[in-house]
């Protein structure tokens, strides 16, 4: 049982648009907002659009994308498996990538702590953009909205599933995308 | 003509898709009305409200970081649209079993602290939220009255900004509520938005 003892603080996120546009992300690699007071987070927080090429990378990896946020029980529940695939598939051309939908009031306190205690290895990326309306459906139009969701995809196939996974579970899709 | 064929799959995945993720309510329907147990020890039913023209049922929580986000944004839309007739009717749709932190007893805690000016009913049994279709707090549906009933008119979110009532750009439930009231047709009838699953 998580205690959410705490008030949200209004105004303590300037969200920051996409440091503009797609002559800045090269390769693989998305552009990082880096700024002020966010300066001393450890993880790269994007808005939507800044976020987006995460999802249509098209390089011959199969990326294992993960909606959690550390105030979703059965997000932590499912992250061991996560890690686990990480770590199994180390260099066999898979990659997964934890989205923190935590609310900056969080990133600090709660998503940082929880990363460092449990020795998060899979890249942490924060996805900071209050227009869910706009973007939820261009990650899928299936999503409702609920957590954990995960997104499984390479440049032949792609499956999104608004729901938590066992190990086994989870394996067994990812080698739907590889075999 | 392949993007024809691309479209029509598109529409069709989607269609396919809600039906299989919200077996609640969609726009149109009749939404069945409740008897829950309210803070205030009384017990709550829209047919209550013998005046109303409408009601915001608001599936909500004490725990969820998002509910607590949009709690003043509950408030000032009670405020707004009660005199209207449009209340805001809360449910807490979560098992206490499973999250002590909505207990009844916690309810009552928050109602009094936030001054909740809105009934706050605890769905016992958790017969209501399913009915709905509810799946994340808060998640907001829209209903009027009519002469044949309760009609599902709006479901979704309160607004597109939920760290920043100040940045709200798009008001979904007002601009529903003005348009249900002026007769208008509503636009977005649907929102989505993340939130704490329900327990």
């Amino acid at each position: 049982m998580i205690s959410l003892v705490m008030s949200i603080v209004f105004g303590c996120a300037e969200r920051k648009k996409a440091d503009s546009g797609k002559s800045e992300i090269v390769e693989n690699e998305m552009v990082a907002k880096d700024g002020d007071e966010q300066n001393d987070i450890p993880f790269p927080i994007y808005d939507f659009d800044g976020f987006e090429p995460l999802l249509h990378n098209n390089d011959g990896k199969t990326y294992v994308i993960n909606f959690w946020a550390t105030w979703c029980k059965p997000c932590l529940e499912e992250m061991p498996h996560f890690e686990r695939i990480n770590s199994e598939y180390d260099g066999k051309n898979v990659e997964v990538v934890l989205v923190s939908l935590d609310m900056p009031n969080m990133w600090k306190s709660r998503l940082e702590p929880y990363v460092m205690k449990n020795k998060i290895q899979s890249q942490v990326v924060i996805l900071d953009d209050p227009k869910q309306n706009d973007w939820i459906p261009k990650v899928s139009e299936e999503w409702g909205g609920g957590i954990p969701a995960t997104l499984i995809y390479n440049k032949d196939k792609r499956t999104f599933y608004e729901r938590g996974f066992t190990y086994e579970e989870l394996n067994n899709e990812l080698k739907t995308f590889i075999n | 003509m392949l993007l024809i064929f691309v479209a029509s799959f598109a529409v069709g995945f989607k269609v396919a898709a809600e039906h299989n993720l919200d077996d609640g309510y969609e726009i149109g329907d009749l939404a069945d009305d409740f008897e829950l147990k309210n803070v205030d020890g009384t017990m709550v039913s829209l047919s209550d409200y013998e005046s109303a023209k409408g009601f915001l049922v608001i599936f909500t929580c004490n725990t969820c970081p998002y509910a607590q986000a949009y709690e003043d944004r509950v408030i000032a839309l009670d405020a707004k649209y009660k005199p209207q007739g449009v209340p805001v009717i809360a449910i807490n749709p979560n098992d206490p079993s499973v999250k002590s932190g909505d207990s009844f007893a916690k309810m009552i805690q928050r109602a009094d602290e936030k001054g909740f000016t809105f009934p706050y009913l605890l769905d016992e049994g958790q017969k209501v939220y399913p009915k709905y279709g509810a799946t994340r707090t808060p998640h907001v549906f829209l209903l009027e009255k009519t002469a044949i009933g309760n009609v599902v008119r709006y479901i979704g979110a309160i607004d597109d900004n939920y760290q920043n009532a100040s940045q709200v750009e798009k008001p979904f439930v007002e601009n529903a509520v003005n348009a249900m009231l002026a007769g208008n047709e509503i636009n977005p009838k649907t929102t989505k938005a993340i939130g704490c699953g329900i327990k």
